[in-house]
């Protein structure tokens, strides 16, 4: 001990009079906090290891366990808090930029907090779901503008390919190396089942998992990881990734550790090299080169594949939008400040980028004002975390939702944050076999099939409750929404008013 | 063999005809029409004229021989086959290219063999016959890159070449001597043994051009391989 010396965060507290030993704890500690002491029959804790991911406290048969925020705190000082502080004393030990994992935890507003949803008095009488059919279904894609006739009258079929899917909400990028094959799987299974799509992330696509290409999105991503001509046709989509929410501006860097075996074969990289994502694409520095690897994509697919754009939400996203829309894209995706990772720099994450609230509604508004909004559906993400603000999102513009935190906690994650360290004791984000084999797929997706056809339902009662009956109607209806709390900037950017008005 | 006129088709309509046409085939008055042959496998094509950008993106087997130059983007995210240039290239050839082989006669352009990578018994090649621009070699993660130089009294490659090289193999025909690479590389003037390795590479390339291998090999040879494939493992502290 020494001046390097952190206070642990949490305390490990086990109610002696409830512990039988059986030492669960133990074995299912991959931080190994708990250690037996064979001496004294008594289990001991080292709670300098311990992350908080309640994994003992689940698991343990008698309640004997609980973990609480230590106590034992810096001088209180509104400036200088105890993670300022801490993150210094990390720095001054180690010279080592600081990495996090998951979504910016930080007090920004949530707008999704601050609109509130309609519903129907009296008038335009307010519809039943149990007893009314109602549309969930969303097709994502370019949108003709024009009806084509051969010479005969029949009409011509000029749809580009679309996504469909059974609600507006799918589940977003988690490469195969920052999830776990486990993972993946339940994710691949919900995602059939329920008939929306899951995305592979820029990790490739393991073989096992080519079965379920109807609900599968491939992504393209600067370090092209297991990309090629198979891959890209396995797919019902292909996402060209250009940013992320969690790190707008900055590559990725999976960590040599966690290319091993199946990881490294589905990358395509020799097994303990690690894997980095340039910042950016290195042949993309203008929207008409952003068009040329659309459609180098499209030629390589034979225009079978809808090519959805990545970014992040940053300043001037509408414009980005915009040129994305020109690119020749059919799907743009816009992921929020608030998105997750498996690994970020602390102070990218929690310092770059702007709320998907706002920036989703720039950006369908921008592209109604150019009269192109058609021509390119807005799937948006970052911090999705319930049906209404998935419904918030649909009025306030979006196509779909993408979802992955929430998608993970329905797996089991507790978001401890550590997800870095590879040793998530949940079998969610690490490629430790002992570990992975904690999650089970057929019990993963069927939490995952739960949460999403509540959430439908949850949507369908909210739209009934406006007397609306389907996505469509719903879509870009800020009507429908009112603001609480925010000036009239705010109110300006969403583009609706007040509650009250 | 199917013959095609592609001074008729814009790329959509010209890479609709070379997917449909035999697996010989040969396009004339090729006038920068994009993507040509992008993602086939199983054909041998040869370009007269000058293929437009991502020419040959994605291969997976084919074979291209342009009796031209060739623009942008050559091989991006080739998987396998083989593109070979009777003239210069433009920037980013091979970019992440995992298979297969380039090999251009004369120059090429910026960031040629940026992020190119191997697996197992798929080590993708470029060999470029002139000299490379800036960036060569950048975030390398596998493969092999050979300049040679030929006809090129000035330096042989551009300013910061193998930024971010984390795996791979580079081979300058030059004793390196005014080259600046950057740190965590290793440097080494090449063995004979180091150029037993790279012999098939540089006799394909006097095979195709009718350059002269004897007198390709009387020069000095650098070689330049990472020295960790890890190279951000002390960058972060967990928080």
């Amino acid at each position: 001990m020494g001046v390097e010396f952190i206070y642990p965060e949490f305390e490990v507290i086990r109610n002696t009079n409830r512990c039988i030993t059986c030492r669960v704890c133990e074995r299912q500690c991959a931080n190994e906090v708990h250690i037996y002491d064979d001496e004294n029959k008594v289990m001991l804790a080292d709670e300098s290891k311990c992350v908080n991911c309640q994994r003992c406290v689940s698991l343990c048969p008698t309640r004997a366990l609980k973990i609480v925020k230590s106590d034992c705190r810096l001088r209180e000082n509104a400036n200088w808090t105890d993670g300022t502080i801490k993150e210094i004393y990390k720095q001054a030990n180690s010279g080592g930029v600081l990495l996090s994992s998951m979504g910016n935890p930080n007090s920004f507003p949530v707008y999704w907090d601050k609109i509130l949803i309609n519903a129907s008095q009296v008038t335009n009488p307010s519809i039943d779901p149990l007893r009314e059919p109602m549309e969930t279904k969303v097709f994502l894609g370019k949108k003709p503008s024009f009806i084509e006739r051969d010479k005969k009258g029949n009409l011509k079929n000029n749809l580009t390919p679309q996504i469909e899917l059974s609600m507006p909400v799918m589940f977003s990028a988690m490469s195969y190396g920052s999830i776990s094959y486990n993972a993946h799987k339940s994710l691949a299974m919900a995602a059939e089942n329920l008939g929306i799509c899951y995305n592979t992330g820029e990790g490739g696509l393991h073989e096992d998992f080519y079965v379920y290409g109807k609900n599968t999105i491939v992504q393209v991503a600067s370090g092209r990881f297991g990309v090629h001509e198979k891959y890209l046709n396995a797919g019902c989509a292909i996402e060209i990734k250009m940013g992320q929410g969690a790190k707008p501006g900055i590559g990725g860097h999976l960590p040599g550790t966690k290319i091993v075996g199946d990881v490294s074969r589905t990358r395509m990289i020799p097994e303990g090299t690690d894997a980095i994502s340039p910042a950016p694409h290195h042949d993309i520095y203008s929207i008409e080169d952003l068009r040329q690897l659309v459609y180098s994509l499209k030629e390589a697919t034979n225009y079978k594949k809808p090519i959805i754009v990545k970014v992040a939400a940053v300043h001037n996203i509408a414009a980005i939008a915009s040129g994305i829309a020109r690119s020749g894209a059919d799907i743009i995706a816009i992921d929020g400040f608030r998105g997750g990772t498996g690994a970020a720099p602390t102070r990218i994450r929690d310092n770059v980028g702007i709320p998907i609230e706002l920036a989703l509604a720039a950006c369908d508004k921008r592209l109604r004002d150019e009269g192109i909004r058609n021509n390119v559906s807005l799937v948006i993400g970052g911090s999705i975390r319930s049906s209404s603000d998935v419904v918030k999102a649909v009025a306030l513009g979006a196509d779909a939702c993408y979802v992955a935190t929430a998608a993970l906690l329905a797996l089991g994650c507790h978001l401890c944050r550590t997800c870095q360290t590879g040793k998530c004791n949940w079998g969610i984000a690490t490629q430790n076999p002992e570990l992975v084999k904690r999650l089970n797929p057929e019990i993963g997706s069927k939490r995952l099939i739960n949460l999403m056809t509540a959430w439908k339902h949850e949507i369908k009662e909210l739209m009934g409750g406006m007397g609306i009956n389907s996505i469509e109607t719903l879509r870009g209806n800020r009507l429908m929404l009112r603001g609480i709390g925010i000036n009239e900037k705010e109110l300006e950017i969403l583009g609706i008013s007040h509650a009250g008005e | 063999m199917t013959t095609i006129n592609a001074k008729d088709y814009d790329y959509i309509d010209l890479n609709n005809k070379i997917r449909k046409s035999e697996k010989v085939c040969e396009l004339n008055n090729c006038l920068g029409q994009r993507f040509i042959s992008a993602g086939l496998k199983n054909k041998i094509i040869t370009i007269n004229g000058t293929p437009g950008n991502a020419l040959g993106a994605y291969l997976n087997g084919a074979e291209i021989t342009v009796n031209g130059n060739a623009q942008d983007a050559v091989g991006d995210t080739m998987n396998d086959g083989k593109i070979v240039i009777y003239g210069n290239i433009g920037d980013a050839a091979g970019y992440a290219m995992r298979g297969g082989s380039i090999y251009v006669k004369g120059n090429a352009g910026y960031r040629a063999g940026i992020h190119m990578k191997e697996y197992k018994e798929k080590i993708p090649a470029i060999v470029i016959g002139g000299k490379a621009g800036s960036f060569l070699g950048e975030y390398q993660a596998g493969g092999i890159i050979i300049v040679l130089g030929l006809e090129n009294s000035d330096e042989i490659v551009g300013n910061f070449p193998c930024t971010g090289m984390h795996g791979g193999k580079m081979l300058l025909r030059s004793d390196c001597k005014n080259v600046r690479f950057p740190e965590n590389l290793s440097v080494k003037a090449a063995t004979d043994k180091d150029m037993e390795e790279f012999d098939k590479y540089i006799s394909e390339f006097c095979r195709l051009f009718g350059a002269d291998k004897e007198k390709i090999m009387n020069s000095a040879f650098t070689i330049i391989t990472p020295d960790t494939k890890n190279p951000y493992k002390q960058m972060y502290v967990m928080n």
